[in-house]
């Protein structure tokens, strides 16, 4: 790997340390005790830092080192987590991803000095929590923070215990010299708070080899005080000599520890238990334990023949013991399990540029035009073998097909997850208590999709919550929960994905739209126009009916980038609102923009593709209806009113229709519509060619593909063809129908 | 310190540790309570008399209970002294010898 590659693999993955750092932030601000997400936003900072440092990025390492260390502070309880801490810490989230973004820009050097006023600022600011506890704790402090960064260096992970760790094994001579070991303990208590002792007498012989005059005593301290090593250590000075002492500060490296076990003369396991039950390391630093454990094992298990020896593992004998409960160990056996899998999961996941992938597909598209062409040449020469070769390939290349549609594939919880942040801060902004809730997030889309909506849906959040949602003391006065909702959800309907943000806050005000629309020459006040088209015109450049305009929105900018953004995705908007209910805003999107399976039509010499997912079912345009249609344009089917819309006429083909027309019955956003055309010519996988610039304000065209035999087919722009087929019923003054086609959904 | 038998029997007996059980009477302390051990299969040991007791005493204890439990047999503590029972709680060996603290007006 390169090291332009390797750095472009930083920044990826710092970017999603970054998301993941901010997720466990929000869910600090929640839950301040969490340590798991302490330690997942330290792991972030963490990282980065480490990662950095191997590019030389100093900017980014001074940073992130300055916020690991508050972060640290954090873990070990120094520092207390709240609302300011958070907000502080989310903008330095912000600040890293900004200084990442120096590192992509051609004159890095340029950017990165633009960055430093705001670095020194949140540095300064992350340095007054740092300052605030060292007056404090003066000595010790120093000390810590060297020995933690040695501990960093050397990669090991601290145990989260904040209190020292004292093992003392006396001299036998200790109550002979006239000390007594109950003295040490009693002054230590003097100086904190003792929070456990072991008293340890392995060393004593039998009764009859015991000299009541020696002291064969041991004991293991857990202490929490301020003070320093030093301090600690001129409480044992007197049996200093003759004794083993081990001072172990707080956070110790838990690689510590397992010296610390291996070096006592009693029994490993038992002592490792002990620590654990005193609280010295909690259940996952007993994971830690139990792997460097294994490891040791293996290394003397060299040189030992009999592996009975080293069975027994730390925390099998802690339930022997009764020390602890079983589900405890457990736990964290079970926790250790979790994590190996986790890493399997990791390791099954392969980072590919999306540039291959894009190359792969377009590669599949030629594959399935050919493999197109193939199945008509076999037909045309009549050849068993070769009809049977040909249709074994067709199967496969739809495999090929799908599998490589499939890799691009992604998730849209990534996407909603983004705006836990947005709604956080937005409604800090707005002095509104905002909850999301999401729903659908194992939904899938193309990965472009996903880049393409961001906007749009960034747009529809912001304006939900400024425009959609009241302020607290509004809500209390209508008798909502003051804490307004809003939720994003996601889910697949007829090849399309659907995704949906409502709001529970005021509705839209149909009459005020109505009017400005109309003030703004839209509408005119004799039209006769359905909620659903009132609301539509939210989506146009300029509209807004906000009386005030705030920070957020409500210049009128925005819908209309999101209706024009959606558009370009050939998906469409829906809103849906009920006054003092809440408003819900529905996208509809293709689920891909490359191949789909399409519906091949004939009208007249040319070929269409309808897509088949949108086709609903396919019947026969009676004589006796013929003329009828013509006039009407519409049948009634099985007692439904379907509009029909004539693609010859629509597309102004020249000739003389077929002698039988045939109706394709297509389903688009609940609402059903007929194409009267030529041939129905089958199933057929249709490669999506954009249309040139030129054609792109074509209407009822969404894309051309190219048949097998070299011909172009038009595929037909299904939701923009069945609003046209609804819309021109509506026209000739048939409200009545399209409330029917409305209250089909 | 004076160690007196208050029942004696082979399969209960108890016994009174009044005074001091320190360094400087754990010699003689150790030779009477393992015999007083030896000869009965349940010994309780009365500490309300202990006025004073330190590492070396409770050595002596813990030797006592260790040897009791070795050859099958019960040893209790009992009436804890105030001085006992800060000592036992320092070493935090409470859990170790297992019997119920009864606090002694005192205490």
């Amino acid at each position: 790997m390169s090291m332009e590659a390797a750095q472009q693999t930083f920044i990826a993955e710092s970017r999603e340390l970054l998301v993941n750092m901010e997720a466990a932030l929000l869910t600090l601000e929640k839950t301040p005790h969490d340590t798991d997400a302490v330690n997942a936003v330290f792991r972030a900072a963490h990282t980065i830092k480490g990662s950095g440092g191997v590019f030389g990025f100093d900017a980014l390492v001074e940073f992130t080192h300055v916020m690991e260390n508050v972060l640290d502070d954090i873990r070990a309880g120094r520092v207390k987590v709240d609302a300011d801490l958070i907000a502080l810490l989310l903008a330095c989230g912000d600040h890293v991803s900004l200084l990442l973004d120096c590192l992509s820009v051609k004159d890095s050097a340029a950017a990165f000095a633009a960055a430093q006023p705001e670095s020194h600022e949140l540095q300064a600011q992350l340095n007054c929590y740092l300052e605030n506890e060292a007056a404090g704790l003066p000595q010790v402090h120093d000390d810590l923070a060297h020995d933690a960064d040695v501990q960093r260096i050397g990669g090991g992970d601290t145990v989260e215990s904040d209190a020292w760790h004292i093992s003392v094994r006396f001299g036998h001579n200790v109550l002979r010299h006239g000390m007594d070991p109950l003295s040490f303990i009693r002054y230590l208590a003097t100086l904190g708070e003792i929070q456990s002792i072991f008293t340890l007498f392995d060393g004593m012989p039998d009764a009859a080899a015991m000299d009541p005059e020696s002291c064969y005593l041991g004991i293991e301290i857990d202490f929490v005080g301020a003070v320093d090593k030093a301090t600690i250590e001129g409480a044992f000075e007197y049996v200093r000599d003759d004794s083993a002492i081990r001072i172990l500060p707080p956070h110790s490296k838990v690689a510590d520890y397992v010296n610390l076990i291996n070096d006592l003369p009693e029994d490993k396991t038992m002592l490792g238990d002990l620590l654990m039950a005193s609280g010295v390391l909690t259940r996952n630093e007993l994971d830690e334990v139990l792997r460097l454990q294994q490891r040791l094992d293996e290394e003397t298990n060299a040189d030992n023949p009999d592996p009975l020896a080293h069975t027994q593992r730390i925390g099998d004998i802690l339930i022997n013991q009764g020390m602890v409960q079983s589900e405890l160990v457990n736990a964290a056996i079970g926790k250790q399990d979790q994590i190996k899998q986790h890493k399997v999961l990791e390791a099954s996941n392969i980072r590919v540029h999306a540039g291959k992938l894009d190359e792969l597909i377009n590669l599949v598209g030629e594959l399935v035009i050919v493999s197109a062409s193939v199945g008509l040449s076999a037909k045309r020469a009549g050849n068993i073998d070769l009809l049977e070769a040909a249709s074994t390939l067709r199967r496969l290349v739809e495999e090929v097909r799908d599998s490589a549609l499939n890799l691009r594939m992604v998730p849209i919880g990534e996407t909603f997850n983004r705006f836990q942040r947005v709604v956080r801060d937005l409604g800090r902004e707005l002095g509104k208590d905002v909850e999301l809730v999401l729903s659908g997030i194992e939904t899938e889309l193309d990965k472009t999709m996903v880049e393409k909506i961001n906007d749009p849906l960034m747009h529809l959040v912001r304006n939900a919550l400024d425009h959609g949602i009241e302020s607290p003391q509004q809500r209390a006065q209508s008798g909502k929960s003051p804490r307004g909702q809003l939720r994003l959800n996601a889910y697949h309907e007829t090849g399309s994905i659907v995704i949906e943000v409502a709001d529970d806050g005021g509705g839209l005000h149909r009459d005020k739209i109505l009017a400005r629309a109309i003030e703004r020459g839209l509408a005119t006040a004799d039209q006769p126009l359905s909620d659903q088209d009132v609301y539509q015109f939210i989506l146009e450049a300029g509209f807004s009916t906000a009386q005030t305009i705030t920070n957020v929105s409500g210049r009128g900018i925005g819908m209309d980038v999101v209706k024009r953004n959606i558009e370009a995705l050939r998906g469409t908007i829906n809103i849906e609102s009920e006054a003092g209910i809440g408003t819900t805003i529905v996208l509809r999107l293709p689920l891909t923009l490359a191949i789909i399976d399409g519906f091949l039509v004939g009208v007249g010499k040319s070929a269409y593709v309808v897509p088949l997912e949108m086709v609903f079912e396919c019947i026969e345009l009676s004589q006796q209806d013929r003329l009828r249609v013509r006039e009407s344009g519409y049948i009634n089917l099985r007692g439904e009113v379907l509009p029909l819309l004539r693609l010859r006429d629509v597309f102004e083909t020249k000739g003389e229709p077929s002698k039988r027309e045939n109706i394709v019955v297509v389903q688009y956003a609940g609402m059903q519509a007929g194409f009267v055309v030529d041939a129905l010519m089958g199933e057929y996988q249709t490669v999506i060619k954009p249309l040139g610039k030129l054609f792109e304000k074509l209407s009822g065209i969404s894309g051309s593909t190219i048949l097998g035999t070299g011909e172009v087919a038009l595929i037909l722009d299904v939701p923009a063809l069945v609003q046209k087929a609804v819309g021109s019923e509506t026209s000739k003054d048939r409200p009545a129908l399209e409330h029917r086609m409305l209250e089909r959904r | 310190m004076t160690i007196t038998l208050t029942e004696a029997g082979k399969d209960a007996s108890k016994l009174a540790v009044n005074g001091a059980l320190t360094i400087y009477e754990a010699a003689s302390a150790k030779a009477a309570l393992l015999e007083a051990l030896t000869k009965t299969r349940e010994l309780e040991i009365d500490l309300s008399g202990v006025d004073e007791i330190d590492s070396a005493g409770v050595q002596l204890l813990i030797l006592l209970k260790r040897e009791a439990v070795k050859a099958g047999k019960h040893m209790r503590l009992a009436q804890h002294s105030a001085a006992s029972l800060e000592v036992l709680d320092r070493y935090q060996l409470a859990s170790y010898f297992g019997d119920p603290v009864v606090l002694s007006p005192d205490a």
